[in-house]
C-alpha cells in the first residue's frame, strides 16, 4: 500500500502503514561475536515501531510536507506573529560550516568569528532600539520578557524599594504574555483599560501610578496595531512615580528604523528577532528574544553577553546578572540570520520594512472596510484588527467560520479571538513581504466571504470544504484529547 | 438568550440563586454564548472561602480562558463534579445542570448589591 501515502495526503500515520517484516534498509547479518549488552535491564521487548519500506516512508513524509502551509507556500497573515518571508541568503549564511559546526563549549579563541557576529548584533540592536546594552541570551520573546522583568526586580532590590513596589501595570491591549511574565516574576498585575481610541485610559493610569508600582509594561504599538499616543508623557509620569518602563518590542515591525524605545523613555525592552528580523518561526521556534536596556540596568542583563576586550571577543557575565536563562549562548542560528538580515538591509532597508508593513495593513483595511467593522478605528500600523460582530449579528456567521473559509480560498487564516478587547476579533498582519497583488487577493477573498456570509451562511459553517480534512471538532479535541497513537485491536 | 428571573447577577456575568441558606453559583447564558464551547472548568475545593468580587476559579473555552468572580462571600459546600467529565453542561444548561458551586452565604444582604434580571438585561448589548 505504498501508493496510498499520496492518495490520503498522509492522513494515515506511519503506524497504520506498517507491515510486519518490511524494512527501509537491509542491515547485513553479523556473523562475528556478539558483545554482551552492558545492562539487560535497559532492553525492552515487543517495542511497537512502524515497519515501512523506503519508498513507503519517503512518500509518507513527502505527503505530510505537501499538506504543510508555510510562508513559502502563500500569504500567511497571522496577526501578531509577523509571518514575513525569510530570505534564503540568511539560511546559507547560518549554514556556513564555521558557524554551524561550532561547538557551544568551544573556547572563545576558537570561535572569534561567531562572537564577532554576536557582538555586532548586540551593537546593531542597541542602535535600533536606542538602548545602551543588549543581551542576546533569551531563547524567545517570553523569555526575554521574563529576563527584563527580573532585571527590573533586581534593580528595585538594589534601590531598596522591592518590598514596597509589588505591582506591575499592564494595559488590556498588551500581549497576553505581559501579565503572565509579571506574575511569574512574583508581581501583582493591575490591568489598565483601553479608551475608545485604543490607547490607555489616562485617568486610570494616573490613579494607579503610585509608589507601589514596580513597572509599567507597554506593548508598542499595541495589539490593536495602534500607536500608544503620549507614550513619552506616560514614561515621564511612570519615572516620576519611581516606576520603570518595560517595552514589549514584539511589534517592532511597525516602527523599525523610525522609532527608538530609548528615545521614548523605556528602561528595558525585548525584541522578537524571529518576527521582526525574519527567521523561520512557524511551528513554535526556535526563536530569539534579546533584551535591551539602559546603562542603569546593564549590570543585571542575563549572561552571557559578548564583550570586546583587547582586540578579542569574550563571553562575559554582567556584574550583577540575573543569571543565565538557558544553557550556552542563546539561539545562535537565529541570531546569525537576524544579523545577516540587518546587514543586508541597512537603515534604509529597515525603514522600508516598516513603511511597507504599515502600507500593506492599511491598503488591506481600505479594500475591505465596507465589509468588516474596525472597532477602534484606523488608520492602523502593521496590523489591522477587524471585528466579525456584524456577520455574527446579522447572519449567525462567526469569526471562526470566516477564518475556516479563508482556507478554501487558499490563505492561512489570520489570528482570531485576540486581542480579547475586540469582539469576534480577526487580526490580520500582511507584513511587508506580501506584494500588492497578494494583498489584493487576500482582500478579495475577505470581501467574497463577507458576501457569502449574507447570501449563503451555511457555506461558511461547513468550511473548509477543499482541505484534505474538513471542519475539525476542536471542542472534542480539547475536551477529550487523544494524545498518542493506539494500536487497533487485532 | 435566556435571562432568568429570580436570580442575582454580577457585572462579570455570574449568577447566584438562593436555595434555603445556600447560594448556587453559575455563569449566565450570555456568558456561555460569548465564551463558546467550554472545555474545562477549574473550581475551588470544598470548604474554600469565596470573597465577593474576588476570583474563585477559571473557565476555559475553545476561544479563551476567563476568570470566575464570586458574586458573594461564603464557604463552598458543593462543587459540580459532573463538569469534570462534561464541561459542555455549562453551555447546554447554564442555569441548571451547568451550575458551578454552592456556598453558605456569610451575609445574605450582600445579594442586594447585585443586579436583578432586569438590570442585568439592561447591561447586555441590545443586538443579541
Amino acid at each position: 500500500m505504498n501508493g496510498g501515502a499520496s492518495e490520503d495526503f498522509g492522513a494515515r500515520l506511519s503506524f497504520d502503514r506498517s507491515e510486519p517484516g518490511r524494512r527501509a534498509v537491509d542491515v547485513p547479518r553479523w556473523d562475528g561475536e556478539l558483545a554482551a549488552f552492558p545492562d539487560a535491564r535497559l532492553l525492552r521487548e515487543g517495542v511497537r515501531l512502524p515497519e515501512l519500506s523506503q519508498p513507503g516512508l519517503v512518500r509518507y513524509y513527502t505527503a505530510l510536507s505537501q499538506r504543510n502551509y508555510g510562508v513559502d507556500s502563500g500569504t500567511y497573515p497571522l496577526g501578531s506573529c509577523t509571518m514575513k518571508y525569510n530570505p534564503k541568503v540568511n539560511e546559507a549564511i547560518a549554514a556556513l560550516p564555521g558557524f554551524a559546526d561550532a561547538h557551544p563549549l568551544a573556547p572563545a579563541e576558537d570561535v572569534q568569528g561567531t562572537l564577532e557576529v554576536l557582538h555586532g548584533l548586540q551593537r546593531a540592536l542597541a542602535a535600533i532600539t536606542g538602548m545602551a546594552a543588549v543581551s542576546l541570551a533569551p531563547a524567545a520573546g517570553a523569555q526575554g520578557e521574563l529576563a527584563g522583568i527580573l532585571m527590573v526586580k533586581r534593580a528595585l532590590e538594589q534601590r531598596g524599594e522591592l518590598a514596597r513596589r509589588r505591582r506591575v501595570l499592564v494595559p488590556d491591549s498588551a500581549h497576553g504574555t505581559n501579565p503572565a511574565t509579571a506574575a511569574m516574576a512574583g508581581f501583582e498585575v493591575t490591568q489598565i483599560p483601553s479608551q475608545t481610541d485604543g490607547s490607555m485610559d489616562d485617568d486610570v493610569l494616573a490613579r494607579e501610578l503610585d509608589d507601589t508600582v514596580a513597572a509599567l509594561m507597554v506593548t508598542v504599538p499595541n495589539t490593536l496595531g495602534l500607536w500608544e499616543h503620549g507614550i513619552e508623557d506616560i514614561a515621564r509620569q511612570a519615572h516620576e512615580a519611581g516606576a520603570l518602563m518595560y517595552g514589549d518590542g514584539a511589534n517592532l515591525n511597525a516602527v523599525l528604523g523610525r522609532v527608538r524605545f530609548g528615545d521614548l523613555g523605556f528602561d528595558v525592552v525585548h525584541l522578537n528577532l524571529h518576527k521582526s528580523f525574519s527567521t523561520p518561526h512557524g511551528g513554535g521556534g526556535p526563536g530569539a528574544g534579546p533584551v535591551c536596556c539602559t546603562a542603569e540596568l546593564a549590570p543585571y542583563l542575563p549572561a552571557p553577553v559578548v564583550e570586546a576586550r583587547e582586540g578579542a571577543f569574550v563571553l562575559a557575565r554582567p556584574e550583577r546578572s540575573i543569571g543565565q536563562m538557558q544553557q550556552f549562548h542563546g539561539s545562535v542560528g537565529v541570531l546569525l540570520r537576524a544579523y545577516a538580515y540587518i546587514r543586508a538591509l541597512g537603515l534604509e532597508g529597515l525603514r522600508a520594512v516598516s513603511e511597507n508593513a504599515v502600507l500593506n495593513a492599511n491598503y488591506l483595511w481600505r479594500l475591505v472596510r465596507e465589509h468588516y467593522d474596525l472597532p477602534y478605528g484606523g488608520p492602523v500600523l502593521h496590523e489591522v484588527v477587524f471585528s466579525g460582530s456584524r456577520q455574527r449579528r446579522e447572519h449567525s456567521v462567526r469569526t471562526y467560520d470566516i477564518a475556516k473559509r479563508l482556507i478554501d480560498y487558499g490563505f492561512h487564516p489570520p489570528t482570531v479571538y485576540f486581542p480579547l478587547i475586540v469582539d469576534e476579533a480577526l487580526m490580520i498582519e500582511p507584513t511587508e513581504t506580501e506584494s500588492r497583488e497578494s494583498v489584493e487577493a487576500l482582500a478579495a477573498a475577505l470581501v467574497a466571504i463577507a458576501e457569502e456570509a449574507e447570501a449563503h451562511p451555511e457555506l461558511l459553517h461547513e468550511a473548509p470544504v477543499t482541505a484534505p480534512l474538513g471542519r475539525l471538532d476542536e471542542t472534542a479535541a480539547a475536551r477529550r484529547p487523544v494524545l498518542r497513537w493506539q494500536p487497533a485491536e487485532a | 438568550m435566556d435571562i432568568r428571573d429570580g436570580l442575582r447577577y454580577t457585572h462579570e456575568h455570574e449568577w447566584i440563586r438562593l436555595e434555603a441558606d445556600e447560594g448556587v453559583i453559575g455563569i449566565s447564558d450570555y456568558a456561555q454564548e460569548e465564551l463558546g464551547d467550554v472545555v474545562y472548568v477549574a473550581l475551588p475545593n470544598l470548604g474554600t472561602r469565596l470573597v465577593a468580587g474576588q476570583r474563585f476559579g477559571e473557565i476555559e473555552s475553545v476561544k479563551t480562558v476567563s476568570e470566575l468572580f464570586a458574586p458573594a462571600t461564603g464557604e463552598v459546600t458543593a462543587v459540580n463534579e459532573a463538569l469534570e467529565e462534561h464541561p459542555e453542561l455549562v453551555n447546554e444548561s447554564p442555569f441548571d445542570d451547568g451550575w458551578l458551586v454552592t456556598i453558605v452565604l456569610t451575609d445574605p444582604t450582600e445579594l442586594e448589591s447585585l443586579l436583578d434580571a432586569a438590570a442585568y438585561r439592561a447591561e447586555l448589548p441590545a443586538a443579541d
